[in-house]
């Protein structure tokens, strides 16, 4: 079973329909005793940094995600739900993250040319870190594939984390892993072919029982 | 890279989409759903769809085929028409709409806007403006571009995006129809004034007209189009290719 972890942010019809379309029954909880047991589970969001971190903190879930990458099951952060992965944001002051992944959420603003407009919209390809192999998440997607961005910030310092990068005035780190624990800058259901690819390969890593 | 958009618009009565569809291979020509597939299918980036109904009957049929399209459609949709309200918000947000686009509603009740931006975030509400050149100066037009509000278009759009509009849409009142090319000086001048994505619409006719908008303004990031696309004389998947043969970049 895959689960969706429902913390009172943002809209998960869509995130539903898109693993839906890869054969997935997707259950949206805020149900720790469901999320633990889950096959595999992601982690959405929109919005403020500060205010979903709180909610999610507010409903316990903070812990359960925690317990769950330290279990090994594969967890997906989508979007804010990736950065909530990092150890820190400074999206407005100074906010602490999950830390399951090394890195800091920063403003694109002053790290890009100020010819590029912020947020970051629209359809961006991929490139993969060079001499590494493929992480199975991208195991259906090709470099120079397109998937779509909306965010103000960025995650930084995330070194070999990194396992796709969009270039938008400064390599973005557009999808990050580190071992069982994925996430994507990008809206992999909005992503249209490319994004349902990426869901597909989640879930057939959830069905493997996380092994990667 | 990041690429420049092409946006079909449909317009959406009583369930069904008006202005004449024409595409070959298609059987229900008329059902939103279908076409929002196929477009998806083609190479659209996004869609957006134009809630023209009147009662509220209608209203829940809208939302209907909203639901149904972002069902089996994974690229970001736009729902505009007749929004005033929050409520109006959260009810096409909730069957699956991304954005959110403002036009009237929000010329009204500016801080409609502000009240949707920190409700639902920036990135959800697009402004819409009606835009016709009056006397020398550029007047926004509400009510589907039938009634002059005397107010000054850059002044609006500057108040638009302070008040946290995440895109705008400009609609040249003066080219739209007439398939002669985008409002090329009204664009560039609207580009000057916001910081926010800024997406084109009225006037295509053609694939020229698309080069010409991104060459000349390369501020705009998206251009929009309803009949060309819909009757054919545009194919999608044409049009990127010449933008890329143009040095433009494009999905394909």
């Amino acid at each position: 079973m895959i689960a969706i972890v429902d913390y009172g942010v943002g809209n998960l019809f869509s995130l539903c329909c898109s693993l839906e379309a890869v054969g997935a029954q997707p259950v949206v909880t805020g149900d720790a005793g469901v999320l633990l047991q889950a096959d595999g589970v992601l982690l959405p969001g929109v919005g403020a940094f500060a205010d979903a971190a709180e909610k999610l903190r507010a409903a316990g879930l903070d812990k359960t995600v925690c317990t769950l990458a330290r279990r090994g099951t594969p967890l997906l952060g989508v979007c804010l739900g990736m950065q909530l992965l990092f150890e820190r944001s400074f999206e407005f002051g100074e906010h602490a993250g999950l830390g399951l992944i090394p890195g800091s959420v920063v403003p694109l603003q002053g790290d890009i040319p100020a010819a590029l407009k912020i947020p970051h919209i629209g359809w961006n390809s991929l490139s993969f870190p060079a001499g590494r192999e493929k992480s199975p998440l991208l195991r259906y997607v090709e470099e120079g594939d397109y998937v779509y961005f909306v965010h103000s910030y960025y995650a930084a310092g995330c070194g070999e984390a990194v396992i796709a990068s969009a270039e938008y005035g400064v390599d973005v780190p557009a999808a990050v892993a580190r071992g069982n624990v994925f996430g994507c800058q990008f809206h992999p259901e909005k992503s249209g072919t490319v994004g349902l690819r990426i869901l597909r390969a989640f879930c057939e890593l959830c069905e493997k029982g996380g092994a990667v | 890279m990041i690429t420049k958009r092409i946006i079909p618009c449909l317009d959406v009565r009583d369930g069904r989409v008006v202005k004449g569809v024409n595409f070959t291979g298609l059987a229900d020509v008329d059902s939103p759903v279908a076409l929002a597939r196929r477009y998806s299918e083609c190479g659209a980036d996004e869609l957006v769809f134009y809630d023209i109904t009147a009662s509220a009957q209608d209203r829940a049929l809208f939302t209907d085929i909203l639901r149904q399209t972002a069902r089996e459609v994974f690229i970001p949709l736009t729902v505009g028409g007749g929004i005033r309200s929050l409520d109006d918000f959260d009810r096409v947000l909730k069957c699956g709409a991304d954005k959110v686009s403002v036009n009237s509603g929000a010329i009204a009740d500016p801080e409609l806007i502000a009240r949707a931006a920190q409700r639902y975030g920036s990135q959800c509400v697009v402004l819409s403006a009606d835009v016709k050149r009056v006397d020398g100066a550029l007047h926004v037009f509400a009510r589907g571009g039938r009634v002059d509000t005397g107010l000054e278009a850059l002044a609006w759009l500057r108040q638009g995006e302070a008040l946290g509009a995440g895109e705008i849409v400009l609609n040249s009142i003066d080219t739209d129809g007439v398939k002669q090319g985008f409002d090329l000086e009204m664009l560039a001048l609207v580009c000057q004034t916001v910081r926010v994505p800024v997406i084109a619409s009225g006037g295509a006719g053609c694939i020229d007209d698309f080069i010409a908008l991104f060459q000349t303004v390369p501020g705009v990031d998206a251009g929009l189009a309803a009949s060309i696309f819909h009757f054919g004389e545009v194919s999608i998947p044409a049009l990127k290719s010449a933008l890329r043969a143009n040095g433009i970049p494009a999905r394909l």
